[in-house]
């Protein structure tokens, strides 16, 4: 009886009466909550507002005609609109090509290193062999050095690729391998790419939270090993991996590093972005007959529309997958 | 092998032994289960050794030889290699106009920025951990940087001097025009409040778009460390009578608390990584343009020596401040 007629009054009284009840407690309460709220609306949103502005502007100014970009009474929106300058990037970075080249590169790459790092990282979480923490070591050491330090001494060893002097032996020469995908595509077989010591971190944690007994249940049936990882293992493992694949695809999609170390004969996008600038004044020389000084603003905005398009397609793969890209990192966090 | 020898190997387990046997074929200590194990495992993780070996561990003992050596290009043979001592060591760091300077600007920004992301990312993180409208939205934008600060994206535009300039013109404009920041830190060193700090902190303020942009990873992971956190405990302060300040520092801090180690490291080596870092730059340009080799090894090796040096101090006294909320 008593409980009912609690609720009664709480329901029923103004916000006044049931303040007053509560010692100016609400009062305070709702008010802290609100401006809490407010200052959290106005923080978020220019966070938020600095991270998508620079896309707004490259693409705002990715539309405008040259006159347009010196005149000051033109911040944001064009006075004369084209698509002109679009199709000039797209010839300087060699579009079609390039762009297709680096979607088939990233995805091959992707794809390898994912396998093998999963493979690795389900060796670490649950197998017990030799000398497990020293590589376990080199998997961190593998993280911490950056790969610049060790670019001069791959260039030469795939510069003059041989194993063990066969080459040499045989055909008198060394083979020059920096011309294919071959180097990389090994290193990426064998968790040498971008990042990879990071993939094999984050699957390593991700198995280790699986609990032992479905392996083991598995194994008292009659389950082979192999089996046992593709039947049982992998198909739950499938968000963590799918969420490395798309962290490797999209770091490989921008990379310079490797691709301009590695894939230089390629016509990658990121490689010709990265040496734009330098294609820029060839490009409209031919187009007048003469030397030209490209001037600083166009070439910003012809970069501006180089980063757009190179970032547009990720954009789009990131607003499908959000949730799969967070989705190992939130396994990670959990331990160490 | 003899019965004793096999009854003290099932008992016995040492894996210095047990490494040598597994790959004898016919081997009676074959089957057991630890065998089985380092078998299998070592199996899983084989390619990972032959790559570390061939990829990693040959080419930086060799680049090591190189920082002490003069390297001279050999067509189709390879290089050759004369020792000349620390010659090169020397060289990058008196000799070389640029390498100095550009080193000790970019470990400074790299100890600040550091810092800077740590503080931000752990901020946005409690706040993206917070109930509030739009929340799927902001989460989303805040991680986007993952994908526009990477590889050959961040540095290009800061490579043109467009951007020079217009800043140059925004500063002379700067009269009419309101810059906070810098008229802030005019008003704060004329009344003589601690100079050298407020300077480290406008710097971080004038760059907190770098910041944001370089911390999408952190807050993910300091997000996915508050979110293992049992609500349970917050209404058990709650009930206790804890306010939400108290219980951020009692709870949420000590509890995200180890992921500051994780991020710490990641964030100093994604400064390292970055494409508009002018060291690597620099080593970049002796390399490919120049054909020093032995320069640039050692050069870098310089600058791996000193990021590993902060990675260290950084776990020190990450480690110590973690230590103490147990």
């Amino acid at each position: 009886m008593s409980k009912s007629k609690t609720v009664h009054i709480g329901s029923n009284a103004s916000f006044w009466e049931r303040n007053r009840r509560s010692g100016g407690y609400l009062l305070r309460h709702t008010l802290s909550k609100k401006i809490v709220s407010i200052g959290r609306a106005l923080l978020m949103f220019g966070l938020c507002f600095m991270i998508i502005q620079p896309l707004l502007i490259r693409f705002s100014t990715g539309l405008m005609q040259e006159p347009d970009l010196y005149d000051s009474t033109i911040v944001l929106v064009p006075r004369h609109l084209t698509l002109d300058n679009y199709r000039i990037v797209g010839e300087l970075t060699d579009m079609p090509r390039s762009m297709l080249n680096t979607l088939w590169t990233s995805l091959l790459v992707s794809v390898l290193q994912v396998v093998s790092c999963t493979l690795v990282a389900y060796g670490f979480a649950r197998y017990e062999f030799p000398l497990k923490k020293f590589w376990f070591a080199c998997v961190v050491m593998l993280i911490i050095v950056p790969p610049q330090t060790i670019q001069t001494s791959l260039y030469m060893s795939f510069a003059n690729f041989d194993i063990f002097g066969i080459f040499k032996a045989t055909t008198g020469k060394t083979v020059n391998l920096r011309t294919s995908i071959l180097p990389y595509a090994l290193m990426s077989l064998t968790c040498m790419g971008l990042k990879n010591g990071l993939y094999i971190y984050i699957l390593r944690q991700y198995f280790k939270g699986v609990p032992k007994s479905l392996e083991e249940a598995a194994f008292v049936d009659g389950c082979g090993t192999l089996h046992t990882f593709a039947r049982i293992m992998l198909p739950d493992a499938m968000p963590t991996i799918a969420s490395c694949f798309l962290f490797s695809f999209v770091w490989q999609w921008t990379d310079v590093f490797y691709t301009r170390n590695f894939l230089g004969s390629y016509s990658i996008y990121s490689n010709q972005l990265s040496s734009i600038v330098s294609r820029m004044s060839r490009y409209f020389a031919q187009g007048a007959g003469q030397a030209v000084i490209v001037p600083n603003g166009r070439q910003q905005q012809l970069i501006s529309i180089g980063v757009l398009i190179c970032c547009v397609p990720l954009i789009i793969l990131y607003c499908f997958t959000q949730k799969t890209f967070v989705k190992s990192l939130v396994m990670t966090g959990s331990k160490e | 092998m003899s019965k004793q020898l096999k009854a003290l190997n099932e008992h016995w387990y040492s894996p210095l032994l047990e490494g040598v046997q597994t790959y004898i074929p016919g081997n009676a200590t074959y089957k057991t289960m630890r065998a089985r194990s380092a078998r299998i495992g070592t199996m899983f993780i084989l390619p990972f050794i032959i790559g570390f070996l061939l990829f990693m561990a040959k080419p930086m003992v060799e680049s090591l030889i190189m920082s002490f050596n003069d390297v001279t290009l050999v067509p189709g043979q390879g290089y050759e290699q004369t020792y000349v001592g620390l010659n090169n060591y020397k060289h990058a760091l008196t000799v070389d106009p640029e390498y100095n300077k550009f080193l000790v600007e970019e470990v400074g920004q790299m100890a600040i920025n550091t810092i800077a992301t740590l503080v931000m990312s752990f901020v946005v993180a409690v706040i993206l951990n917070q109930e509030f409208k739009g929340r799927t939205l902001c989460r989303a934008i805040f991680f986007l940087p993952v994908i526009l600060s990477s590889g050959v994206l961040p540095g290009i535009e800061h490579q043109n001097e467009f951007y020079d300039m217009m800043a140059g013109m925004a500063e002379q404009l700067g009269e009419s025009g309101v810059d906070l920041s810098t008229t802030l830190q005019n008003l704060l060193s004329l009344s003589g409040v601690g100079g050298q700090v407020f300077d480290v902190v406008f710097q971080m303020i004038d760059s907190i778009y770098d910041i944001v942009m370089a911390s999408g990873i952190q807050i993910i992971v300091f997000l996915s460390g508050l979110q293992s956190i049992s609500p349970s405990l917050y209404e058990a302060a709650d009930v206790e009578g804890c306010s939400a300040w108290e219980s951020f520092w009692k709870i949420t801090f000590p509890m995200v608390s180890p992921l500051l180690l994780v991020n710490c490291i990641y964030t100093i080596i994604d400064f390292f990584m970055k494409n508009d870092n002018r060291v690597m730059e620099l080593i970049y340009q002796i390399t490919y343009q120049d054909f020093k080799f032995g320069i640039s090894a050692a050069m870098s090796w310089i600058y791996f020596a000193i990021a590993l040096a902060f990675i260290g101090i950084g776990a020190f006294i990450i480690s110590k401040a973690v230590k103490s909320y147990e």
